[in-house]
């Protein structure tokens, strides 16, 4: 306890600020239903019910949902589906990349070319043809951008596990006659982690704001799911007049963006020592 | 080593026109049945897969298919039987534009940004300029689009909020029309070429001949644009050129905000309609605009490291 506080008081504002916001972010997600009234698709009133009328206190959606209601379920669903998707991405990639540095040779030169082609295609187009051919649900979505997006832990995985697997006490493991993945599992895995984990910070931002872009096209969560990206779109016609609402849900995802970033930025700064001050 | 990158840059290109291929193979159930609905006679489906020639083997139609791309024949929509070559020719045109207006924007500013940061590092300046670029990096398109629409379109009305253009309209015109656009597309790709153009000169200054440049007593300026910059250019051309690369692609939701009538927007809609060859064109037109910038972005850093271009 003494030592996570004397961490906390070490951090930067950006980092603390960070820190607050993914703290209140995962209890909004959590515990959102106590938190209103309402259902998530539920028709309160009205459409577009200006703030605080009858007392919603945003107001009304474009099919007079309570606009409150709908931001806290929006943080449940595209916030969950973000981090399962980014969980996936790294099971994927994370295996993929320390069994091609771990067993070496033609594995590696093989799994080394298919990501070399994958990243070659712009992510957002690919998504979308797959999207087109399997049609969008939400296991599939996770399913692709998962496989879309492992392919950049795979790249790191194999570039710091690299460093690992020729120290000397992988090398006694080897001789010792371990399997391989007791190798991956035990000594290579556990000395690669710090940049896996800050990679983790920013391939979930990444992922986050890539669901939200597919959202806002219409191609994400469908309807009458709440998603923050859908809900810009849905009620995008309100900014025409001024109107500030829509860009709630847009500023929720930058806002928890943000404060990823942040955190992320200065954990890298803490593990790597990193500084630039020449 | 240039051969070497072009031949994998081809590679890849047959590989995505593979993979966009075989993807609608994989398409559930019969294309031609889907297009024309349960109420099709077995005679009639079958005479429209001829016609589609859905009745050869694959690697036969794949060849085709290529032939036919190869030769600037695009098929056509199924939405409207329009030629796709057509509908796809001035909207590529467009969005080409709409990235070209972005990148003469975007890139003399992040250079700017770049230099003044490293000139100026550890200063107030330069922490602003950090988080600045590190919270528009992570702020999604469409925010950064709506808001720029609410305070530049809707409060102080100087630019239009959509950004209709049609082949008829003057140039000027044009750009004015895409101001807001091309400025949202800025915001995003600034910080990328900003940083890296702060990191790469900064990781110069400790060099030996910049000391030498320090102690001879030349202006800080000096040493920065005259002496650090060229150098650095090597990898600032690269980085830039990639984010040209992205300028293509991440126009799709630009173009959505904004209703610009560019191949983005063609793109979704055709994903929504799942007119399969309308998309399977943007998709390789988008794919292969992509692939050769960053291809290039690869040649012209080979060709400007003599360490790359004389391998041991």
């Amino acid at each position: 306890m003494n030592d996570v506080m004397k961490l906390l008081r070490s951090a930067p504002p950006s980092a603390l600020f960070g820190m607050l916001v993914i703290v209140s972010y995962i209890f909004v997600a959590t515990f959102g239903p106590l938190l209103t009234p309402y259902g998530e698709s539920e028709i309160v009133g009205a459409e577009f019910l200006a703030w605080g009328d009858e007392g919603f206190v945003l107001g009304t959606d474009n099919l007079g949902r309570d606009m409150m209601t709908r931001l806290i379920y929006g943080a449940r669903n595209t916030i969950g589906i973000a981090f399962i998707t980014t969980c996936l991405a790294f099971l994927i990639g994370g295996v993929f990349g320390l069994l091609a540095t771990t067993v070496g040779g033609w594995v590696d030169q093989l799994l080394g070319r298919i990501v070399d082609v994958l990243m070659a295609i712009p992510t957002l187009i690919f998504a979308l043809l797959i999207l087109t051919i399997l049609g969008t649900s939400i296991p599939v979505l996770i399913v692709v951008i998962a496989v879309l997006d492992s392919t950049r832990v795979f790249r790191l995985a194999r570039a710091v596990s690299m460093n690992v697997v020729v120290l000397d006490f992988v090398e006694a493991a080897r001789l010792r006659g371990e399997g391989i993945w007791w190798i991956i599992g035990r000594e290579v895995l556990p000395n690669s982690m710090p940049p896996l984990v800050a990679e983790f910070g920013l391939r979930f931002c990444f992922v986050f704001l890539f669901i939200s872009a597919l959202s806002f096209l219409g191609l994400g969560l469908q309807p009458p799911t709440a998603d923050w990206g859908s809900m810009v779109r849905d009620n995008a016609t309100l900014i025409t007049y001024g109107d500030i609402t829509p860009l709630l849900p847009a500023a929720a995802i930058a806002l928890l963006t943000v404060g990823v970033n942040f955190v992320v930025d200065w954990f890298l700064h803490k593990t790597s020592g990193l500084r630039d001050e020449h | 080593m240039v051969a070497q990158r072009l031949a994998l840059g081809l590679l890849t290109l047959f590989v995505v026109s593979l993979i966009i291929f075989l993807g609608v193979e994989l398409l559930p159930g019969d294309l031609a049945e889907a297009i024309l609905g349960q109420s099709a006679t077995p005679e009639t489906v079958a005479a429209f897969r001829r016609e589609l020639k859905l009745d050869l083997p694959p690697h036969e139609r794949y060849i085709a298919w290529l032939a036919d791309i190869l030769r600037g024949d695009l098929g056509r929509s199924l939405a409207n039987q329009r030629e796709i070559s057509e509908l796809v020719g001035v909207r590529f045109a467009n969005t080409l534009f709409l990235a070209a207006v972005a990148a003469i924007i975007s890139v003399p500013l992040a250079v700017t940004l770049g230099v003044l940061a490293a000139l100026y590092r550890n200063s107030f300046y330069d922490r602003a300029v950090n988080v600045v670029t590190l919270s528009s990096i992570s702020f999604p398109e469409f925010f950064v689009a709506y808001i720029l629409i609410l305070f530049l379109a809707v409060q102080a009305g100087i630019f239009p909020s959509i950004s209709n253009v049609s082949p008829d309209l003057d140039f000027w015109d044009r750009v004015y029309r895409v101001i807001l656009p091309a400025l949202t597309l800025t915001l995003v790709v600034v910080a990328h070429m900003m940083r890296m153009t702060r990191a790469s000169i900064i990781n110069l200054l400790a060099s030996p001949y910049i000391e030498m440049a320090n102690l001879k007593g030349l202006s800080r300026m000096r040493i920065v644009v005259h002496h650090a910059l060229p150098n650095a250019l090597a990898p600032i051309i690269n980085v830039i050129v990639i984010n040209l690369a992205y300028l293509v692609v991440g126009v799709v939701i630009v173009e959505v905000v904004f209703v610009y009538p560019g191949l983005g927007q063609l793109f979704i809609d055709s994903v929504i309609r799942r007119d399969i060859p309308v998309v399977q064109a943007s998709c390789l037109i988008f794919a292969g605009t992509y692939i050769l910038l960053n291809l290039t972005a690869d040649v012209l850093s080979i060709l400007s490291n003599p360490r790359l271009l004389h391998p041991k």
